[in-house]
């Protein structure tokens, strides 16, 4: 069951800023969807490996040589806001 | 009461990739704002991270030097949070699958000798910088993000907590050092930031099994900042305990100008990182042959080294362990020895006359223009009696701010020694003749004045009489008169 | 002549006959746009004026004697999540509005290598997050064969610019279903290739693990020859498989003699309607009676696979779509510091969908829940391909409903639980990372179209092909044309 404070603990992990109403909306409805997968724990999955790569590909490498770069220019043409080549963001604390 | 100091270390390395670890982007320090950059390192949508196969291989030969187990399956993991410094609000990493792990680092204190546990190795790529407008982060009006150190290649070694002082810790570091140098995989300077360290600190009464709560205190840059955060947190944490308080479980962060910690963080905002196998980076599996291949790469590291110029070249073990902690200076020691044989004067010009002329500079090792060759040359000058050990120092100098060979500089300058009879007899009788109350004190028997009449004799030869022959022409005119 | 009916094959054949020239083909197109997609509303951004250039370099190849590729000349359209070199790239979101990628797709730059036509970028669900193309941002698209239908989702919009014959192919992708199930709902053909199969590189994630590049085409022969411009292996895209990718129109033969099928008992019956099971039945006899042989079979996991992806999408969406926070691209919401910045740009930049489910991956990979959810997922997802791995020991390919119903109507899709259930039979084959192709084949009591899918294991794209053609060249239920005065 999530509660409304788990829900808020979830949103600001999430970086979401939420109003009150949504946070009762998003409480109902991950409950609901988190009872459609209750299933999932009645199976046995005891020695089943996890799966996280479907085909059997591994070791995929580059090798150690310089490629080009972008100019500062087009790294900043999408920048919301900026400041002597860089990207400005309002103050961290 | 009595308390015991526990000490654990994570030291992140910047490995020494010409390229970044996901991405082509250069390495290289410097440069201007976010110009070694491209979507992939940016996390632009839509871009994908390949993995540089050179920062497995310095991973691996950086856990084979420190005794490490290999990981024959291993595999990289989101680790999320927010920060402007990161590109795609999580970092890559590694969690449960390190690339090494139980190995340990040797070293030897006032106390004794002993092994330091290396928990685990494992690879992830370094954040951006921020640049913050104003004083100090907490009262900048606002910060600026500069990208191109994103993406940059670090192994990050976690220790295990089985330091009991700052000699411990400073130990270790200086091993750790050593061995990451030796093996090539980073230039591992601190003060350049390619080294840092956090250190774990934790007090629990002598004699008590569990440990205390810790306090870890980020990114020290300097081994002498290791050091008083030691000394403070020690203090700090005392304090608390003495007035019955509790140690907080947190993050802090040093103020080197104030010389004191202070809390970044607690740790309920920061422990959930959401780890999870990065879907977009395919699992890594390393063969004994690879292993076998890296192993054999690597060169003498620096307790084999060391052990090799006590048992050997006979050098005293202090001698021995100054000269391997840098592999730069240990380098420059076999150059020399390749050339000339008496380890022991070596080993004192590089301590004496060497490391004076570097600390004095402060400069690097690497930048000492001196060639081993030339080392030895100058030695065996001194050996054959062409110079005296005075001009030879004269001429190291000249050798340390030219890069010349010593011949060229002692027939520039007429540094010669004169061993000639014929030419210092002369030189003998005219100081002797100028000097009679010295005469008549070292016939009475002050032979302290024969000291004093050959300094007068070296020194109108400008040092290059040799002293020997000197000696003898003085004594038998004495003796005659 | 109306030139935007035809198919690659046949428009391939009159450009190399110069019966008509790509400029007349590209203009017949962007006028039909102007004419219809004020209704459909299947194009975000339309490039008329590159997608001329590209038509005139092609006629100028045709002019100078030279040989084209299939691909050439041909109009087609990209789904808005697919990044294209100073072109808007919005993922149907507020967050991306105005986002003009500085690089393209891999995928973009070998249809490129084509000499492709390229008239603009389709609409699709937010982040590619929904089965109903009402998560746009912007605006829902409609079904070209019903005004009241939604075309399905999330490639709503490459689906139906393909049915109304606003393109004459596009490009998809497929999380749990997002190509085949629109392709499905607007009566095309739609397929989401193996896993591997097509680079992943420009692709605005969704789901690292499960996102893969498809067609949406109008018939059998397209999508072979889409596969062909698109498939191979990228160094740009780690996943990428390095696979010795064959001619997939050597698989139309027209020949199912021998071939096994398997016909799952878990994708009939209850929740499955009964008009499109009809027609799952149908094709399954029809390619019985050409030679194939064909036998019900059982997957016995496959009702885990909803609940297991609703956790694996969802956690890896968390993650992906962490990136959008303000700093670097896209929206920013003004804010006194750091921190509220991240929450004012995310609560405004993403809609409820992406929301939830961003909100639904964050839980999950919690610590406390981790095991519970995400890892339990992750072996169940195991367990899955398993019954896959078994099933095509026996079985060249499996034959299933793609959706369980067909288009679902507009505006009364606001309970997510509902719509997720619409990818049941989609979502397995994601899981599995193996390959899925939803071939039309008639239509329901209401005269709106069914897909009968197609799965086989990885890279057995051909033998999906090859059955698929003969149902197509055997049958006229696979070239269905929307009723124009209904939804257009």
């Amino acid at each position: 069951m999530i509660s409304k404070d788990v829900v808020e603990k979830v949103a600001k992990l999430s970086r979401l800023h939420l109003e009150e109403e949504e946070i009762a909306q998003y409480a109902d409805q991950l409950n609901q969807i988190l009872d459609t997968m209750a299933g999932l724990q009645q199976i046995d999955t005891d020695g089943v490996a996890p799966l996280a790569h479907v085909l059997p590909i591994e070791n995929v490498f580059r090798e150690d040589e310089v490629g080009e770069c972008f100019t500062q220019e087009t790294v900043l043409a999408n920048a919301p806001e900026q400041s002597n080549g860089m990207f400005q963001v309002p103050k961290i604390v | 009461m009595e308390y015991e100091v526990v000490i654990g270390c994570e030291v992140h390395v910047e490995l020494k990739t010409k390229t970044k670890i996901f991405c082509s982007c250069p390495t290289d320090f410097g440069g201007e704002p976010n110009t070694h950059v491209c979507p992939v390192c940016l996390g632009l949508p839509g871009t994908l991270p390949v993995l540089n196969k050179k920062v497995l291989e310095y991973a691996i030969k950086a856990g084979l030097a420190m005794n490490c187990e290999i990981a024959h399956f291993s595999k990289f993991d989101r680790k999320n949070y927010f920060y402007p410094d990161l590109t795609k609000a999580y970092q890559i990493s590694q969690f449960d699958l390190p690339i090494c792990k139980n190995g340990y680092i040797d070293i030897e204190t006032s106390e004794g000798k002993k092994k330091i546990g290396i928990t685990r190795i494992h690879m992830e790529e370094d954040a951006g910088k921020l640049v913050h407008q104003g004083a100090t982060i907490t009262t900048s009006a606002g910060s600026l993000a500069d990208y191109n150190r994103a993406g940059v290649p670090l192994i990050e070694i976690v220790s295990e907590p089985d330091m009991r002082s700052a000699e411990d810790v400073l130990a270790f570091l200086t091993n750790l050092k050593a061995i990451i140098e030796y093996t090539g995989v980073s230039d591992a300077r601190m003060e350049q930031g390619s080294l840092r360290c956090d250190v774990n600190l934790s007090l629990r009464p002598a004699g008590q099994k569990e440990f205390g709560t810790r306090a870890e205190i980020k990114n020290l840059n300097s081994f002498r900042a290791v050091e008083r955060v030691i000394k403070y947190e020690i203090d700090r944490q005392t304090d608390i305990l003495e007035s019955g308080g509790k140690v907080v479980q947190e993050t802090r962060t040093w103020d080197d100008g104030k010389g004191m910690t202070f809390s970044l963080r607690s740790k309920e905002d920061s422990d959930e990182y959401r780890y999870f196998p990065d879907p977009d980076l395919t699992p890594i599996i390393v063969t004994d042959a690879y292993i076998e291949e890296l192993r054999a790469s690597l060169p003498e590291l620096p307790q084999v080294k060391r052990a090799r110029m006590i048992e050997e070249d006979g050098l005293p073990e202090y001698d021995a362990g100054v000269i391997t902690a840098s592999k730069a200076l240990a380098d420059f020691y076999d150059g020399v020895r390749a050339h000339y044989d008496d380890a022991k004067k070596i080993s004192n010009w590089i301590m004496v006359e060497l490391l004076a002329k570097v600390n004095a500079e402060g400069m690097e090792l690497e930048a000492v223009k001196i060639q081993p060759e030339q080392m030895a040359a100058l030695l065996k000058l001194v050996d054959s009696g062409d110079i005296s050990g005075k001009i030879a120092k004269k001429v190291f100098a000249e050798m340390f701010a030219t890069g010349k060979d010593p011949a060229d500089i002692i027939k520039e300058q007429g540094l010669v020694q004169i061993s000639d009879e014929d030419a210092l007899k002369e030189m003998v009788s005219h100081v002797v003749e100028a000097n009679p109350k010295s005469v008549e004190d070292y016939k009475a028997g002050k032979t302290k004045a024969m000291g004093f009449l050959v300094g007068q004799i070296m020194k109108q030869s400008r040092g290059q009489a040799n002293p020997a022959v000197i000696n003898k022409l003085l004594a038998e005119k004495l003796d005659s008169m | 002549m109306t030139l935007s009916r035809l198919t690659i094959h046949e428009l391939h054949d009159l450009l190399v006959s110069k019966e008509i020239s790509a400029t007349e083909l590209v203009q017949e197109h962007l006028d039909r746009i102007q004419a219809l997609d004020g209704n459909v509303k299947s194009y975000i951004t339309v490039t008329g004026d590159l997608a001329r250039k590209q038509a005139k370099a092609v006629d100028a190849k045709l002019a100078a004697g030279e040989t084209i590729g299939m691909l050439a000349g041909i109009p087609m359209a990209v789904k808005d999540n697919m990044c294209t070199e100073g072109i808007p790239t919005t993922c149907a979101s507020r967050m991306l509005e105005g986002f003009k990628p500085q690089y393209s797709a891999t995928v973009v730059e070998k249809l490129k290598a084509e000499d492709f036509v390229m008239l603009g970028k389709v609409n699709m669900d937010e982040f590619a997050m929904g089965s109903t193309t009402e998560n746009s941002a912007f605006f829902a698209t409609q079904n070209p064969w019903n005004a009241d239908c939604v075309p399905g989702g999330s490639s709503g919009g490459s689906a139906a610019s393909v049915a109304a014959d606003l393109a004459v192919y596009s490009l998809g992708s497929d999380t749990g279903g997002s190509i085949r199930q629109p392709a499905s709902f607007c009566g095309i053909v739609g397929l989401k290739p193996t896993y591997g199969a097509v680079s992943r590189f420009g692709l605005i994630a969704f789901a690292s693990s499960l996102d893969q590049i498809g067609p949406l085409a109008k018939d059998v022969t397209d999508t072979a020859l889409i596969l062909n411009a698109i498939t191979g292996y990228d160094k740009k895209d780690s996943t990428s498989a390095d696979y010795n990718y064959p001619d997939y129109t050597a698989a139309l033969t027209g020949d199912v003699k021998g071939m096994r099928i398997g016909l799952p008992k878990e994708y009939l019956g209850e929740g499955i309607d009964p008009d499109v099971e009809a027609q799952v039945r149908a094709a399954a006899a029809k390619l019985e009676e050409l030679g194939a042989h064909v036998e019900e079979c059982s997957l016995p996991y496959t009702r885990y696979a909803m609940p297991a992806y609703y956790l694996i999408a969802p956690a890896e969406a968390s993650s992906n779509l962490g990136r959008y926070d303000g700093v670097r691209y896209g929206l920013r919401a003004p804010a006194e510091d750091v921190a509220g910045m991240f929450c004012d740009t995310r609560k405004k930049g993403f809609g409820p969908e992406v929301k939830r489910r961003i909100m639904l991956g964050t839980y999950a990979l919690s610590s406390g829940y981790y095991d519970a959810y995400y890892l339990k997922a992750l072996k169940v997802r195991n367990l899955i391909k398993q019954d896959y791995d078994r099933a095509f020991e026996q079985y060249d390919c499996l034959i299933t409903p793609t959706a369980p119903t067909t288009a679902l109507r507009k505006g009364n899709n606001q309970d997510p639980l509902a719509l997720y259930k619409s990818d049941i039979c989609t979502i397995p084959t994601n899981l599995a990372g193996i390959p899925g192709l939803s071939l039309p084949y008639g239509t329901d009591r209401n005269g709106m179209p069914i897909g009968v899918q197609l799965s086989g294991k990885a890279f057995a794209e051909p033998a999906l092909l090859r059955a698929a053609y003969a149902l197509e060249q055997n049958t006229n239920l696979t070239r269905l044309k929307p009723n124009q005065g209904k939804g257009l």
